[in-house]
This record gives structure tokens, sequence and C-alpha cells, in this order.
């Protein structure tokens, strides 16, 4: 093992499918899953004499996305194509846009340790359209499903600014809740929304010199984990070779490497000489857009807070956990929800653990978000208030709001209806505790002992109060008034 | 005067192109495309120092189509013209794809 210092370096691109209806350039419907070639049309085909013509829909969401980004939106930008040769895009080229991209030279914050943020800058951000699926199970030839073929699919660059796994997951999570609050991509990594392309080299400290590996490119990764787990292997393999060859980064020695998910490796992706000479030209099919003030202000306009201040707002002024505020901004309108339940007298702990905990799990059955199950702001925080006061247990809540989405109906009645409704009254309490007493000398014998089982006695005639109560008993006072009849 | 495409450029462009080319035509685009070349050359001879690169030759811009759906094609037309299909897909020679 080497004990020189390295630090690593990695920059990504990453593909982002926006959520139109329709493809970037035809009125093909945009659907996951459908019957193969079924939304396919003549543009989409390369047929001859068709003209592709731009959604405006999708343009705005790349310039909503790239001001989010603190991208300098472009004035004037143009389409190019760019050189292909694949089936899965029958024209022959991919139109994309070269040296006028919509945004460029942004940032994004991501969060890092101690509650603090780093910025990562953002090279360029561009819209383009995606290729169709090429499958190769069949046999000795190849399948092609044109579907996805035309889609728009925004592209962004990032600086070489992080440098570690973690900072490249941070970016990632960042991204893919950014898109999804601006509403801009469903960036569902299971349906490929979501792809990126990290590239890796170390810079590596030895005998008082800084040496550079050679920047490895990895293809196509759609998920966090084979996103973390690659840069992570790569990271090993380079600082591995390195030792091995001395290999530094030079002229042309960038490679292209896959990632094989069941061996847990990145593999050397030979390609051919003339693979990357695009020859880039304008593209005659497309006129180019200019944005205006008015365009760009009315653009502006659906814009939102960020997830990651909204994350840090909700710690300052919620009080909450780094983390509770991170699943709570994990999606816009649950991160509403809750300051619209808070906003009608929850208090802000309370109502965070009813979403989080029963709140994401019913949405998870139902397939909805937590704002979307029907609950009302006003039930939700009457229920929050209802656990704080201890008139309910937190366990007994969990099961109300259950019912509250089956029934729709206000949490006091169902919890009268259940007989969920819990004996805080101290009075009422002790009577029976002062039974339970007297029928268990043995174990009371065993709490006022100081030894092991001190502890089991208690929680014994804790369970007795309870079982007499059925469970409707408030464990915290029942505890308290053994304590101290006891203690 | 060296031509500006010689025999060895033709041959990238038309592999870069998937074409295959005998030598008699490599030599023969070779000469055309050369002597094409030296025509558009007559421009550099214009002074361009205050023209701003076009970009499309229409002078409009902003040319949109609201997000609305059409009607696809079809399944049997998209592949009416194929050479091979297999079943609901194109069938085509063996891709050897990364990974």
């Amino acid at each position: 093992m080497s004990n020189f210092p390295y630090k690593v370096v990695v920059g990504l691109e990453i593909h982002v499918q926006l959520c139109t209806k329709t493809k970037m350039f035809c009125g093909c419907a945009v659907e996951f899953g459908q019957a193969p070639n079924s939304r396919v049309c003549p543009v989409c085909l390369g047929m001859p004499g068709v003209l592709p013509v731009m959604n405006k829909q999708a343009f705005e969401y790349s310039v909503l996305a790239a001001l989010a980004l603190n991208c300098k939106i472009a004035e004037f930008t143009k389409w190019d194509r760019k050189s292909y040769y694949y089936p899965d895009l029958p024209k022959n080229y991919q139109i994309s846009q070269y040296d006028l991209p919509l945004g460029a030279n942004g940032f994004i914050e991501i969060p890092i340790d101690g509650g603090r943020t780093k910025r990562i800058g953002i090279i360029r951000v561009h819209l383009e359209e995606d290729a169709g699926k090429n499958l190769h199970t069949a046999g000795n030839f190849s399948q092609v499903d044109l579907n996805r073929a035309g889609t728009a699919l925004l592209e962004i660059v990032t600086e070489p600014d992080m440098n570690s796994v973690a900072e490249v997951r941070a970016l990632a999570v960042q991204l893919q809740r950014m898109v999804r609050f601006l509403g801009v991509s469903v960036a569902d990594m299971q349906k490929g929304h979501m792809r990126f392309e990290p590239n890796v080299n170390l810079v590596i400290t030895k005998d008082g010199s800084e040496y550079k590996t050679p920047i490895v490119e990895i293809k196509n990764l759609n998920s966090f984990r084979s996103l973390e787990r690659s840069v992570a292997v790569e990271e090993q393999r380079q600082l591995n070779d390195f030792l091995e060859t001395g290999r530094v980064m030079g002229m042309g020695n960038k490679t292209t490497r896959g990632w094989d998910d069941a061996r847990q490796i990145t593999v050397l992706q030979r390609e051919k000489e003339e693979a990357h000479d695009y020859r880039y030209f304008p593209e005659p099919d497309l006129v180019p857009v200019e944005m205006n003030e008015r365009w760009l202000n009315d653009i502006k306009a659906g814009l939102c807070e960020l997830p990651i201040k909204k994350q840090m707002r909700y710690v300052n002024e919620y009080n909450l956990s780094d983390y509770d505020a991170g699943v709570l901004t994990a999606e816009r309108s649950t991160a509403e929800f809750f300051v619209q339940v808070v906003d009608a007298g929850g208090e802000p702990k309370r109502v965070c653990n009813l979403l989080t905990q029963a709140g994401l799990k019913l949405a998870n059955e139902k397939v909805c978000s937590v704002a979307e199950l029907g609950i009302t702001a006003g039930n939700l925080a009457e229920l929050a208030k209802m656990i704080e006061a201890g008139t309910v247990s937190a366990s007994a809540g969990n099961t109300i709001m259950q019912e509250m989405v089956k029934t729709g109906a206000a949490p006091e009645s169902i919890a009268e209806e259940l007989n969920l409704t819990q004996k805080s009254d101290a009075g009422e309490l002790e009577g029976i505790v002062d039974e339970i007493i007297a029928a268990n000398p043995k174990a009371v014998d065993d709490v006022k002992s100081d030894g092991k089982k001190c502890k089991k006695a208690h929680g014994f005639l804790l369970g007795q109060v309870m079982q007499k109560t059925k469970g409707r008993a408030n464990p915290n006072v029942v505890s308290q008034i053994l304590a101290e009849k006891l203690g | 005067m060296a031509k500006k495409i010689d025999q060895t450029r033709v041959r990238k462009v038309a592999r870069l192109s998937r074409l295959e080319l005998t030598e008699a035509e490599v030599a023969e685009f070779a000469d055309q495309l050369s002597a094409i070349l030296e025509y558009v050359e007559k421009m550099n001879e214009l002074d361009t120092d205050d023209v701003q690169p076009l970009a499309h030759c229409l002078p409009i811009s902003n040319c949109f189509r609201a997000d609305c759906v059409k009607e696809s094609l079809g399944t049997e037309k998209v592949l009416g013209n194929a050479p091979q299909r297999d079943g609901e897909f194109f069938k085509v020679p063996k891709i050897i794809d990364s990974v």
C-alpha cells in the first residue's frame, strides 16, 4: 500500500430527461414502457424531407434548470449536428448544441460535513435529443426500439471540483432534488431519467512533486450506487496503476471505461480512433433561439427555493435535525405540506415525525406523495397537538394517521372510536398503580433492590399497568408515578 | 500547390461516412473536392473583420411548437421500410456495445 498522499479529482457529465409530454423536435409522446417503435414518426426516423420543430416547453425547462444552476443564459443559441453512426439514431447525427450552449458558467451548492456547503462549478448546460435503445439479448443480432429517440435531454457538465466519493454522491442527489423541485424532470433513476459519466483522476504527491494520473471517463451510470462504487473502485485502480507503472496524464491518453456491476470493476473500452470525430456543424433545419429579457423573466418566475436552501432553513427555523430536514425536503410537495401543517399549529418535530414515519410509509403504499394522501393540514396539525399533549401516544398517532388516510375523518373522532386516547391523568392512574403494587410484592422488592433486577422489575410493573389499562395509560406518566412511589 | 483534399483525407471521410469507394473513385473525388474548396477559397479575398458569423441563412429565430402530443406513425408503418425486422423491433447486425 502506498503512503503517498493523493487527492481524487472528479468532474461529472449528467444527462437528465426532461418531463415534456412530447419529444424535442416532433409531437411523438414521451412515455415509458410502451410497445416498441409505437412512439415514432418520420422525424424520429430521419426520413428525407422532414423538418424538426423545437418544443418550447423543453427549451424553457432547460433555461429554468440552467438558471437554478446559476448559469449565464445565452442571448443567442443555436443547434448543431453531431455525427453519430449507430442504429439507435437513424438520422446518423444527433441534434445538440456545440459552441453556443444555452447556459454556461454556473455553480451548484452541495452539502458537505458539518452542515457546510461546497460550491461545484457548472461549465455548461445544453439541450439535445436522446437516442433510441439497442437491445442485444435476442441472439446474433441487435434489436432497435426508437421510442426514446428524439426525447429532450439536458446535458450538464460540471467542473472537476469534486474530491471524494461522498461529494460526487452529494452532487448527484442535489441535482436530482433540484430538477424535481423545479418540475423539469421526474428524475427516476430506474427509468433512466438521469445518467452519469464521471471523469476521474488522481493528483498524487510523491517526493515533493505532484503527479496527475491519466483521466478516465466512466460511461453511462444510471444509479447513485453504481456512480459511487465505480468512482471508488476507479480511484483505487488508478492509485495501483500509478504505483506499478508510474503512468501520468499526457496528450491523448484519456480513456473510457465501462462499469461492470456484477464484478464491481471498471473495464477499459477500446474505441475506434475516429470515435470522437463528431464533425459538428450548424443544423440547417433549425433556426436559432434568441432570448429576451421579458421571456427570461417569465421563465424566472418558475424558480423556487432550492432543496439545499430549504433544508438549511428548516434546520434553523424549525429546529429540526439535518437528517429530518433532508427527508422532509427531498420532495417539494412534502416540504410545502410540512409548512402548512406547522402553520396550522402542529409542533414541528411532531409533524416531522408523523410525515416522515407513518406518512412516507403510507405514501409508498399508495404510490403518491405525502401531500397527496388526502389528509388536510388542519387535521394533521390537530393530531400533532394530541400527541404533544399526551392525549394519544406517538404510536397511536401513527395508527390514527393511517385511519385518517382511509376514512378522511378527524383525528379526535378516530381516537375515540378506536379507544386510542391515552390516560395521562396522574390522579386516575395512581389508583391503578397502587393496585398493581399491592398485587406484585416480589417485583416491588426487586425494584427497591439496587441490582440488575431493578430495571427489569420496573418494566414489569409498567407492563402490568399498561395491560390493566388496555394500553391506554401514558407510559411516561405511569413510569413517573412508579418512580415516586417506589423510589 | 498541394491538393486541398488528398486521397488519405478522402478515405478517412469515406470511412467516417461508412462509404465504400473504389480506388478510381478515391482519386476522382480527391480532385473534385479539391476543386470545390479551391473555388470556395475565393471568399477569403473578402474582408470579413466586421461580419458576424452566420448561424443560419434564414433571418428568423424562435420557431417553436407547443408541447402537444401528435399521433405517431404506428409500428407497422415505422417498420415498413426496414430491411429486416424482429417482431416490433428493427433488426440490425449485432452491435458490439460497451459493457
